[in-house]
């Protein structure tokens, strides 16, 4: 059986408030034991065969984090991004496991694509991929999917993602049936006709760039008809990509009456503006969009009190055809994968967050959401570990991305924390040592 | 002299500076419009491509004439929204443009911020001739010229612009010009067409069409688009006009030496009456022959050479 064991770093996980020096053993994809570094007089023998031996000292060893927002676009959309190279993009970005959202051609609405999607990633990816199967026939808004035959098959969560679910008598079944598989639906709260055309945040930055606004009320009103059904049914509630300081308000209010709720809020949600559109760069383009100040404080704050849970990274790779085009043209989205780690730790560096809170919303809050039973490192668990070097930075250089598309608009800056190695079910997945420079 | 950039994307980034320098260069170039023979050499050899996105025979032509006046090499393509549809990205348009070793491209689109994307794709000379509802540059010179030319000065005025702010790049790049210039601007429309944060522009802001003729030293009237109806930005033409039209009723409240324009084409009897838009105060046509001047201006400062070529002597 082979052992792996990482030494010497410093364990970080909030799920069981640890935070010190251990080295953690691993045997059979499964954490075997933690000893405190300081004390273990554990002898290994160098070279032994079956046994690898991560010298982490001077680097934070983290639960691998959770995306509980992927776009794979596979099946059906290849050429943006395959479940390789999309579980290649989040190993290097320490995440061990991905929710892959269903709007994929076909549409993940049936147990045969669910299949298809997992055989794929058990094949070919290099990180756990959990299926969201979508919530309606086709993400029509109107007959619900067999949400038994999905569950069944592998999907975690349901949601029309990508498409708002107009309908509230659909949205209000959807809520009640789950309820029989305990898994939430995942809304992707917008009002499509108060968006209207949108391309960009509604506000003084459309107004002077001449691009048509997607009010804050577009999704406001969304999650507030979403948080009353939720109430109304009990069911479990997920809110995706959370972007406006009315919506972090509300999704408060109701938790404070204890509303069946969660939340999630994108990296660039946390730390771009509207402002970043002022140049017409399409990789500043996305649904929901980026807002202005006063929401992105906001969104901060909610993550900080526990009001939305989760990072999630809302990864949608967008090819160039889809975004050398006209703003008005292009498509929406992207990939987020490989920043999301250091772009939530610059807001540690800023002190605008904690580093445990950052990891609380990577790992064990999101399995907590979507009831994965993973996000920690305790013996017994799951061996899906992220190992970080918080002390280096790196240049975001969109041709050297793991992901098949390029369209992030960090290009070029320097981003501090860099993920060394990845770890899922106790093998080394991604290795930064092993990359060419 | 020649403009310190390479294109003409807006009057947002221009500096006073600049824009003097182009009005006073199209003063110059009114004269050779005004010959038997119009046309100068200075831009020889020159070739200039108008990409016309959006059809405006008006505006395309008017570029037209000022390149040819200038003995510039134009060529017109027409490119519908659906031909473009092929699966060619904007990028791929603009190299193959750029293949073609234009001095300069002339672009209109409904997006806006196109011709910003255009001009970081080719090396040659963008100039913007209207994008989305962004900016129009093109029409702002050509209305500062008007006005310079009747009221002798811009700086102090009061300006008015009434109509579709929402949807109007002709307001955007007036606002800016205008207000670089020393005048005083507010814009007026009904709520439903004036976005959030426009103060931020530079100007003011009123809902009252009164207040914004009342002291006004130029009124610029907007095109109003009858399919904004179906948004629900007006109920009616009929109510649209009867608020926010100008007719000779509501000019009673302007100055006595009030000037109206319009950057065309206009409704007549919706935004503007028929008695005011052929009337005394009406400036409309001298917009359009100032437009070939502006325009003349443009190219010649980003493509040509010193000013004293511009006097022609
Ligand atoms: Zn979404």
């Amino acid at each position: 059986m082979n052992r792996l064991v990482i030494k010497g770093g410093r364990l970080i996980d909030p799920s069981v408030n640890v935070d010190g020096l251990f080295n953690i053993y691993i045997m059979g994809g499964r954490v075997g034991t933690i000893k405190p570094a300081d004390r273990d007089t554990t002898e290994l023998v160098e070279g032994a065969p079956g046994l690898e031996v991560i010298d982490a000292t001077g680097l934070v060893v983290l639960p691998g984090f959770i995306d509980a927002h992927t776009h794979l676009r596979e099946p059906g959309f290849e050429y943006k991004e395959t479940i390789k190279t999309g579980t290649m993009a989040a190993s290097s970005g320490g995440f061990t496991s991905v929710l892959c959202m269903a709007n994929t051609n076909p549409v993940n609405d049936n147990a045969s694509v669910t299949r298809y999607i997992l055989d794929k990633a058990k094949a070919e990816g290099t990180a756990s991929v959990h299926p969201i199967g979508a919530v309606t026939v086709g993400q029509q808004g109107e007959r619900l999917t067999e949400f038994g035959e999905l569950k069944a098959a592998g999907c975690v969560a349901f949601s029309d993602d990508g498409v708002p679910i107009t309908d509230g008598a659909v949205m209000r079944r959807a809520l009640e049936y789950s309820m029989i598989f305990g898994a939430p639906v995942v809304s992707h709260a917008e009002d499509p006709r108060l968006a209207g055309a949108g391309v960009m945040n509604e506000g003084a930055v459309s107004t002077r760039l001449g691009l048509k606004g997607i009010p804050n009320a577009a999704e406001d009103a969304m999650v507030a008809r979403d948080l009353s059904l939720a109430e109304l049914t009990g069911g479990r509630l997920h809110i995706a990509h959370v972007s406006t300081r009315g919506a972090v308000e509300l999704i408060r209010s109701a938790k404070a009456r204890g509303v069946n709720v969660t939340a999630e809020v994108t990296p660039h949600h946390l730390t771009l503006t509207d402002e970043a559109v002022s140049g017409y760069d399409t990789f500043t383009k996305m649904n929901p969009p980026l807002r202005a100040q006063e929401d992105v404080d906001a969104l901060r704050g909610g993550l900080k009190d526990g009001t939305i849970d989760c990072i999630a990274t809302d990864h949608a790779p967008q090819s160039t055809i889809e975004k050398d085009v006209e703003f008005d043209k292009a498509a929406n989205g992207i990939v987020g994968l490989e920043t999301a780690f250091s772009l939530a730790y610059g807001l540690v560096e800023e002190r605008i967050l904690t580093l445990n809170e950052i990891i609380r919303a990577l790992t064990i809050n999101p399995s907590k959401a979507f009831l994965l039973n993973k996000g920690s490192l305790r013996v017994g668990s799951q061996a899906d570990i992220a190992i970080i070097d918080l002390n280096r930075t790196w240049k975001v250089d969109p041709s050297r991305l793991k992901s098949k598309s390029k369209n992030t608009p960090y290009g070029g800056r320097t981003l501090k924390g860099v993920v060394i190695k990845t770890v899922v079910n106790g093998s080394v997945v991604y290795d930064a040592t092993k990359e060419n420079s | 002299m020649r403009l310190k950039r390479k294109d003409l994307l807006g009057i947002e980034e221009l500096e006073r500076g600049e824009i003097e320098q182009i009005l006073s260069t199209a003063e110059s170039f009114k004269e050779v419009s005004a010959r038997e023979i119009k046309k100068v050499p200075t831009l020889r050899g020159k070739t200039v491509i108008n990409l016309f996105y959006e059809p405006s025979t008006r505006t395309r032509t008017s570029f037209e004439i000022a390149a040819k006046r200038m003995s510039a090499d134009a060529v017109n393509i027409s490119v519908s929204t659906s031909s473009v549809a092929k699966g060619e990205t904007l990028k791929d348009t603009a190299k193959n443009l750029e293949a073609m070793r234009p001095d300069c491209i002339v672009v209109r689109h409904l997006s806006s911020g196109t011709p910003q994307m255009l001009s970081k794709y080719v090396s040659c000379s963008v100039v913007n001739a209207g994008d989305g509802a962004h900016e129009h540059p093109s029409q702002a010179l050509l209305d500062m010229l008007t006005v310079k030319e009747k009221k002798g000065r811009i700086d102090g005025l009061k300006l008015s612009i009434i109509g579709d702010i929402t949807h109007s790049r002709v307001a955007r790049s007036n606002i800016y010009g205008f207000t670089k210039l020393g005048a005083e601007v507010t814009v007026c429309g009904p709520p439903t067409m004036i976005p959030p944060g426009m103060e931020r522009l530079g100007c003011s802001v009123t809902t009252d069409m009164t207040e914004a003729i009342r002291g006004a030293d130029v009124i610029m009237m907007l095109r109003i688009q009858m399919e904004r109806q179906k948004e629900s930005l007006f109920p009616s033409v009929r109510e649209y006009s009867r608020l926010y039209g100008l007719d000779d009723a509501k000019l009673k409240g302007a100055k006595d030496d009030v000037i109206i324009l319009h950057p065309g084409p206009i409704n007549r009897g919706v935004e503007i009456s028929s008695e005011v838009a052929d009337g005394p105060y009406s400036l409309i046509l001298d917009q359009v022959t100032n437009g070939v001047a502006v325009r003349m201006a443009i190219f010649y400062m980003l493509l040509g050479g010193t000013r004293e070529e511009a006097q022609f002597k």
